[in-house]
């Protein structure tokens, strides 16, 4: 524990965190960021669950290892993610999500 | 100090945040992510998770941003500036934020947390190790060897998918 | 008493050969199939002969043949009490049965070297031929009534795919199909009877059931069903399986048309074997029937008594060489029943239980003689109809000498097998009933009768205009009809009655001579008409069956049943009860189901236009929705 700081504070930093990087997703147009702002989620995710940890049960270890494993879902999905918009790159020319809708129905 | 400190890691977090989603040039964008990511591994030191903020350094701070500069240089010209966002994808994202960030967070304000009382354990890399791959009480072997199952599955994915397809004419 | 853990392999032999020859068969020459087979029944033969001789000769106690289980597994087990084993039990009609059907399948498995050579689907043929070994060898050992009954379908499947061998001929096919449903109706019977008697004694042991004094049927005393009781339901329910395999009237109508099935076939499943296992299943159950339920004896004993009748006058008609023959077996299958049906329990009481045995035995001897020498007859004039044939003692001595001397057997006719047990059931018959004695005199006579017409028919009589001239038979053919005739002729002096009883202690009997003398006079008779009437050819017999009229016809065309049977099914069941099901599952539950698709279709046909393909509108519309959910949840619910 943090002598001084409460743990709303570090709760209302990760929410406002998660928040943009639902924005991001939704307003931005290329894949790239987008993945960025995948990335910005799962890291206030992230912190929620140290802050937790650290805050409520600091005897044990539970949100660390499962900020870990986000971390390494975070890099499957990550490589994964560039490997098809590259693969989309390679077919399209461009990485606009707007042009991404071969899919529709 | 610590204080102080908590103020300013958290200011870049939401500053840095807030540029990458909003900046017109991909390769700034990546870069504020990486200043949001090597910010939050601070805020892991000063909550005395070093083996985390350590893990958030390397993996995220060091491989991912990395990966993440890699491709837009495959597939962008440096100088490529992005159009402006069509309104009403704009107002879309910020009436879905708004919203949100209002509810959750006064709902962490009205809900009061308990604070653990029992004592630190210290966290240093032996009870980390022992933890993660023990079968008893406090032991994650099985999400450990899932995740270590999904890298794997995930490499392969990303190699079959991103491979070019070089004799396509002549399968067919 | 372990040392009959070999036996296993009388079991095993043929399951294997099954499996080798028909996996394996299509890649070797046929005839590697049938000599492979031929020499595994061998071995399988030999093993029966030594366990027989071991059992019925070796040292027994004073407490007379007690059964011997060598060999038990626990199959499934579903419960603490329901479990289903699997095992060998040898007792006196167990080993009786393994020598019979070992005989006779290795006899078929010979002569089928001969008679299917050249045909197509030889390593098939000796594949079913095993499997079929198999299934009834694992029915007639079997421990329990369960096991019994997986066997008995087994039966019943390796008899389909053996009727139906000929698979390009719409007749096979459709005989097939006959045999496999009629029996499997009944076995319908046989499986509701087995879960009764189980409900009621909670076992579904033979050691168990049949037990002296046994106290497992007191819980049934209470129960009944419509006013009888539930261990009558029980056995009469199982005898109607066992009728059904047995072709007991009115379930007779698919033995005929098995006759479908090649000849070496017929002689093994369709007279020595299969169509014994329902005379078998009443002999395991006899004690169980016999004090449990006599009413269910009583109609044993009639249906066995109508049939032999029934299908004896029907045999006289017939022109077909093989149905006449399968007419006798279903006659002599009456003769086995209805001495079951009118036994009593224990030493001389049991003497329509052992005679029962003894007819059976003999009855495969002398059946299976007639069907393979009816092979050799069909192999030589390649025809099924007596009218094609005559004359035909010149061209295939061995033959006829055989088949003379089964048709001696079989119409009683002394030292012959046939003479002892006949005689033994019609005493057991006179001692209880003597309706069903004076029918079964009657059968004996009509037996030597349509028996001799077959032959004078077939071996005397005008020479037929033959394509080329009818040739014996090779070796492989030969050898299997010599050896039956032999066991004809000498299986009647087996000491039946020492071995097999109903309580496994020995009885000494004695022909009756006012039985045994009317008996083979009358069997005499019948010969003798036959030998006027056929021994030439005359006008007279078109002139009898032209004064019967209407009653000739109708016994030509078998009373008609195959006619009234289609009619019932066709006309009535599937008219008034089939058509409505299927217009009701057509046109209610499908369409139901069909328009719940039609429904979601149209729908979805409707709203697809609001997909965009735009990602970001999917996850605002995600977003959206969680934040819509968490707000009605925090402020509405709380």
């Amino acid at each position: 524990m943090i002598q001084g700081i409460p743990l709303e504070h570090f709760l209302i930093v990760s929410t406002i965190m998660f928040f943009i990087g639902v924005c991001g997703f939704i307003i931005r147009r290329n894949l790239i960021t987008m993945l960025m702002a995948i990335e910005l989620i799962l890291n206030s995710v992230n912190i929620n669950f140290v802050v937790f940890n650290r805050y409520l049960y600091p005897d044990q270890l539970q949100g660390q290892f499962f900020s870990l494993f986000v971390v390494g879902i975070a890099a499957a999905e990550a490589s994964v993610a560039i490997a098809l918009i590259i693969n989309i790159y390679r077919n399209m020319k461009n990485i606009e999500v707007e042009n991404v809708n071969e899919m529709k129905y | 100090m610590n204080v102080l400190m908590f103020y300013l890691f958290s200011g870049i977090i939401l500053i840095f945040s807030l540029l990458s989603i909003t900046t017109r040039r991909i390769l700034r964008a990546a870069v504020y992510l990486l200043f949001v990511l090597v910010a939050t591994s601070g805020l892991y030191f000063m909550l005395k998770y070093q083996f985390m903020a350590a893990v958030q350094l390397t993996l995220y701070a060091g491989g991912i941003v990395v990966l993440i500069i890699f491709s837009i240089l495959l597939t962008h010209h440096i100088t490529h500036r992005f159009k402006h966002p069509n309104l009403t994808k704009l107002l879309m994202g910020i009436g879905a934020t708004t919203v949100g960030i209002g509810l959750v967070i006064t709902t962490i304000l009205s809900h009061s947390f308990k604070a653990g009382t029992a004592p630190e354990l210290p966290v240093d890399m032996t009870v980390i190790g022992n933890q993660l791959l023990s079968t008893g009480k406090n032991g994650y072997i099985l999400p450990f060897e899932l995740i270590s199952i999904l890298l794997l599955a995930a490499m392969i994915a990303a190699i079959v998918i991103a491979k070019k397809e070089n004799n396509k004419n002549s399968e067919i | 008493m372990t040392g009959y853990t070999y036996t296993i392999f009388i079991i095993l032999i043929p399951l294997v050969m099954f499996l080798v020859t028909g996996l394996l068969g299509m890649k070797w020459k046929p005839i590697v199939s049938g000599i492979l087979g031929t020499i595994g029944m061998g071995i399988a033969w030999t093993l029966s002969l030594i366990t027989a001789g071991s059992y019925f000769f070796g040292t027994h106690g004073a407490e007379g043949f007690q059964a011997i289980i060598p060999f038990e597994i626990k199959w499934l087990q579903f419960t603490e009490t329901l479990i289903i084993k699997m095992g060998i039990l040898l007792d006196p009609i167990s080993v009786m049965m393994l020598v019979v059907v070992t005989t006779i399948s290795f006899m078929v498995h010979i002569y089928s070297l001969g008679y299917m050579k050249g045909e197509g689907g030889f390593a098939r043929f000796y594949s079913f031929l095993s499997l079929f070994t198999f299934a009834m060898l694992g029915l007639v050992i079997a421990t329990n009534i369960f096991q019994m009954y997986i066997f008995w379908e087994l039966v019943g499947v390796s008899s389909f795919l053996l009727i139906g061998f000929y698979y390009q001929k719409p007749s096979a096919v459709a005989a097939a199909k006959k045999a496999f449903i009629v029996t499997r109706f009944a076995d319908l019977g046989f499986l509701i009877g087995i879960l009764i008697l189980s409900f009621v004694t909670g076992t579904f042991d033979f050691a168990k059931l049949t037990e002296p004094g046994t106290t497992i049927f007191a819980s049934a005393a209470s129960m009944s069903f419509m006013g009888i009781s539930a261990m009558t339901w029980a056995m009469t329910l199982m005898f109607i399986g066992g009728a059904g395999k047995s072709a007991m009237f009115p379930l007779h109508i698919w033995l005929p048309d098995a006759m479908e099935g090649p000849t070496p076939v017929s002689a093994l499943i369709h007279a020595a074997t299969m169509v014994v296992a329902g005379v078998f299943l009443v002999a395991r159950m006899f004690p169980v029937i016999h004090f449990q339920a006599p009413a269910t004896q009583e109609i044993i004993a009639y249906v066995g008594g109508f049939t032999s009748l029934f299908a004896a006058v029907i045999a006289i008609t017939q022109y077909d060489i093989k149905r006449i023959l399968a007419f006798s077996t279903l006659s002599q299958l009456g003769y086995m029943m209805l001495s079951l049906g009118v036994s009593g329990y224990g030493g001389e009481e049991g003497l329509g239980y052992m005679a029962s045995m003894f007819h059976l035995f003999t009855h495969a001897m002398f059946k299976a003689l007639l069907f393979l020498g009816a092979g050799s007859i069909i192999h030589a004039v390649h025809s099924n109809l007596m009218q094609d044939m005559g004359g035909l003692r010149k061209y295939l001595p061995i033959t006829h000498i055989t088949f003379l001397i089964a048709c001696l057997a079989i119409s009683g006719i002394p030292p012959f097998a046939g003479f002892f047990s006949k005689d033994e059931i019609l005493v057991a018959a006179l001692e209880h009933n003597k309706l069903l004695f004076a029918v079964e005199y009657i059968v004996a006579g009509l037996t030597a009768f349509y028996m001799f017409r077959l032959y004078f028919g077939v071996f005397w009589g005008k020479d037929q205009h033959y394509h080329h001239t009818p040739h014996e038979s090779p070796m492989t053919m030969a050898i299997p009809l010599m050896f039956l005739a032999f066991m004809s002729i000498f299986s009647g002096f087996l000491p039946f009655h020492n071995l097999i009883t109903s309580d496994k202690m020995g009885f000494e009997t004695h022909t009756d001579l006012m039985v045994a003398i009317p008996s083979v006079l009358i069997g005499v008779l019948g010969i003798a008409m036959a030998w006027i009437l056929y021994k030439k050819e005359s006008v007279v017999p078109a002139k009898m069956a032209k004064s019967w009229g209407i009653l000739y016809t109708a016994t030509y065309n078998k009373f008609y049943f195959d006619e009234i049977y289609l009619f019932v099914t066709r006309k009535i069941i599937f008219n008034y009860i089939s058509r409505p099901i299927a217009w009701f599952d057509r046109h209610i539950i499908d369409a139901f189901m069909v328009g719940i698709g039609l429904v979601t279709e149209k729908v979805s046909y409707q709203i697809k236009g609001m997909q965009s393909g735009q990602l970001q509108h999917y996850a605002f519309a995600f977003v959206a929705g969680t934040l819509a959910i968490a707000l009605s949840m925090i402020y509405l619910l709380m």
